[in-house]
């Protein structure tokens, strides 16, 4: 990867950002550490081991967290009430739930343990679990080295709504050259306080993201890496109001990376932020433990604001989501962060923006492996047309050294791609990859040219932006609208009613175990 | 007049098209595309590209003239009614027929995520050099944003007392727009609010002539600006103002 400094940017300047953006993410840390949710609570069951639905299709998760909730104090934390359970009744999580589900047994009535004897009880399900996580991850490392992993990588979508049907587009797409496929979820998901179960064969411009769905296609994927002498990457969404559970979900099925951002469903889905934040630290968490990369979700901002305007705040939300990803214990090398090719192409000198982003990106977050988005904005029902500017956007990548390629379709701005519009979208970035290989680096850029000025003045906003957010708190400047133009209040959004103030006592097994493991 | 296609002469008739066939590439694959564009009218159509695609499936590209012409006398064009007015000359019909603010509620509705549709219209800086309803001087704008329920629009149209109502859509997958629609028509007729607001959707996918059969007043799709919409809507509720004056 080429590091050098081509546009020479400023390395103080650069650094007063991170320090910026730890002050800022430092903050938002200290409500998290206070605060659990319904779902980091359910994703603690899930690690024990809890599994399965009711007549009425209600996931035993929700069950259990819910009659803490209501007949109990969910602010001790709901490993203690079945830390408890476990131990008066005498049954193993597996009897338990069984029980459960035949309302033979409750979580409320018993004895709640003090957090060591909690820890004690849960201890050997959390650590089998953590155990498989871990086979998963040197599985995953073990096959990469074997096959080696392809720069940049690219990454294709399918959202049929039938996993069975996305088995066959996404194994079609290996077969054509896609190194990662990501399943996208069914429209509307995100806001379900649930996730549903079993395999799914109905969605709207995507899949249900269920375990066992996460499993059919794993092992799709993994039928073809022999014959095509790659390891494939598999994608699901780590967000929205089950962040924590999708994590702990990818984590057991061996996903390879999580759609994780700190601030997208606050922005673009009305979460709440402080269920959004407390979700995201848990979920960070346990992505590092099982080697998952997060993609993080900057390009979206560019949707709905000016790209050219706008491109500062894109710099400042990926210093911030660096910071989330740092105190949440992942590595450098697992953040995705996320940007994208959305200047409108019209623009005179739009490539030479474009260019001056992708670089600045690329110069300032050596070891991620940046996630660059297609232009989808400015995408119209002019196929060809389309089809050129995503030629420019392939070229982009090979000149910038981008790490995780998100292809983009000619019919983007009509419907979700058709198998011939995903192959040749496969072909057409093959092709540039190859024609273009080693002009990265061929390149360096004109000694105050208007690329290296570009991204010098889009590093002094950015600059600027994070030192104000650092001052006035990320809260205020989210109710401000600072990023892609959307307001948002603490005290509304979706989900807040499910984020808890820890009781003195609260125990999260779960959460010691991972911390004790990344540190 | 009669007219075909125009490829490099009049009235050669020449189409492309391009589809997918579930068959290896081969010859079966290149017969059966054959007789597909035949099916389609196209006398001796011309395969012009064919490649396989992953395991079982084939791709390709036809040429082809089309021998039946249309005659453009006999076609009915179904378009929104309504003179296309720029920004300032909407804003002075407003001045001329009304005294206070139209109001303006829109939304992406139903599980719909994406706001790129709504935003176009109604945001301050709108899209592509066409300024949004909230820059308009006697419109007042509320974007509701995206997944909203059909029954919230209609509350918080009912509790603006809005004039206008305005719906984005644009996941089209297995036609969910179009029971996502045809329910906020429902709703609407149910709580007897119906002819209470004008009522327009829009869409990549969304014709004006749709738009009518689902019950609306106004249907706008792709190249469409908040200019276009705006001009319907003011001089529908003119045409409106003036029925009831009558």
């Amino acid at each position: 990867m080429n590091t050098q400094n081509k546009l020479r940017l400023d390395a103080g300047s650069i650094a007063r950002c991170r320090d910026d953006a730890l002050r800022i993410a430092s903050q938002v840390q200290e409500m998290i550490d206070l605060h659990t949710t319904v779902s980091v609570e359910r994703a603690v069951l899930r690690l024990v081991g809890v599994d399965g639905v009711d007549a009425f299709e209600v996931p035993l998760p929700n069950l259990m967290v819910e009659q803490v909730r209501q007949g109990g104090d969910l602010s001790r934390g709901v490993s203690a009430y079945l830390a408890g359970a476990l131990l008066a009744t005498g049954l193993d999580v597996q009897g338990f739930c069984a029980a459960f589900l035949e309302d033979k047994v409750s979580l409320l009535g018993h004895t709640l343990p003090d957090s060591r004897l909690t820890a004690d009880t849960l201890r050997p399900y959390l650590e089998a679990s953590f155990q498989t996580i871990s086979h998963h991850r040197q599985y995953r490392e073990a096959q990469l080295a074997r096959f080696g992993a392809r720069q940049p990588e690219i990454y294709v979508i399918v959202a049929t709504g039938n996993i069975y049907e996305d088995v066959k587009q996404a194994q079609s797409a290996v077969r054509a050259g896609a190194d990662v496929i990501a399943v996208i979820r069914t429209t509307g998901q995100s806001l379900l306080d649930y996730v549903p179960y079993g395999a799914t064969t109905e969605g709207f411009g995507g899949t249900m993201a269920t375990q066992e769905n996460f499993r059919i296609m794993r092992q799709a994927l993994d039928a073809l890496c022999e014959a095509e002498g790659r390891y494939i990457k598999l994608v699901n969404y780590a967000s929205g109001l089950c962040m924590p559970e999708i994590a702990v979900m990818g984590a057991l099925e061996r996903l390879d990376m999580m759609l994780n951002d700190s601030m997208y469903g606050i922005i673009f889905r009305d979460i709440n932020m402080q269920r959004t934040f407390v979700d995201q630290y848990f979920s960070r968490s346990l992505n590092a433990l099982a080697g998952i990369t997060i993609n993080t979700g900057e390009d979206n901002y560019l949707t709905t604001a000016d790209a050219v305007g706008s491109a500062h705040t894109v710099l400042a939300s990926q210093f911030i989501n660096e910071r989330f990803a740092q105190l949440a214990g992942l590595p450098k090398s697992q953040m995705g962060l996320g940007h994208a090719f959305e200047i409108d192409p019209d623009l005179e000198d739009s490539f030479l923006l474009e260019l001056a982003q992708a670089q600045m990106a690329r110069e300032i977050f050596p070891e991620a492996p940046l996630k660059y988005m297609p232009p989808t904005t400015h995408s119209t029902g002019n196929i060809f047309q389309t089809q050129a500017v995503d030629t420019l956007f392939n070229a982009a990548t090979m000149m910038t050294g981008q790490g995780i390629h998100l292809l983009a379709m000619m019919t983007e701005a009509i419907h979700t791609p058709f198998l011939s519009d995903r192959h040749l979208a496969i072909r057409n970035a093959r092709m540039v990859q190859s024609a273009m290989r080693h002009l990265q680096e061929e390149i360096s850029f004109k000694e105050d040219g208007r690329i290296m000025r570009r991204a010098q003045q889009v590093l002094r906003e950015a600059e600027r932006l994070l030192r104000d957010i650092a001052d006035t708190g990320l809260f205020e400047a989210l109710e401000q609208g600072v990023f892609a133009d959307v307001r948002r209040d603490r005290n509304q959004g979706k989900g807040l009613e499910g984020v808890i103030k820890k009781h003195p006592d609260y125990c999260n097994p779960a959460m010691d175990l991972l911390r004790e493991a990344l540190a | 007049m009669m007219i075909k296609p125009y490829g490099d002469t009049l009235n050669d008739g020449k189409v492309q098209l391009s589809f997918t066939l579930p068959l290896d590439a081969g010859p079966l694959g290149l017969a059966c595309a054959k007789e597909i564009a035949k099916g389609m009218g196209l006398p001796n159509p011309e395969v012009v590209h064919t490649e396989q695609m992953g395991e079982g499936f084939s791709f390709y590209v036809i040429y082809g003239s089309l021998p039946q012409g249309i005659d453009t006398d006999q076609v009915k064009v179904h378009a929104v009614q309504a003179l296309t007015m720029t920004m300032a000359e909407i804003e002075a019909l407003i001045r001329r027929h009304f005294v206070r603010e139209l109001v303006f509620v829109g939304a992406s509705t139903g599980t719909d995520a994406h706001t790129l549709g709504i935003d176009a219209i109604m945001n301050m800086k709108g899209y592509a050099g066409h300024y949004g309803l909230e820059r308009y001087a006697g419109i007042r704008a509320y974007n509701l944003g995206s997944q909203v329920p059909n029954a919230e629009l209609i509350r918080k149209a009912v509790a603006v007392d809005a004039d206008v109502l305005l719906v984005s859509q644009t996941v089209t997958q297995k036609d969910v727009h179009l029971s996502n629609l045809v329910e906020l028509v429902e709703l609407l007729e149910a709580a007897g609010l119906r002819e209470r607001f004008v009522l327009v959707c829009g869409g990549a996918r969304i014709s004006h002539e749709l738009a009518m059969e689902l019950g609306y007043d106004a249907g706008f799709g792709t190249g469409s600006f908040a200019e276009h919409v705006a001009a319907f809507a003011v001089q529908e509720l003119i045409r409106r103002q003036g029925k009831a004056d009558q």
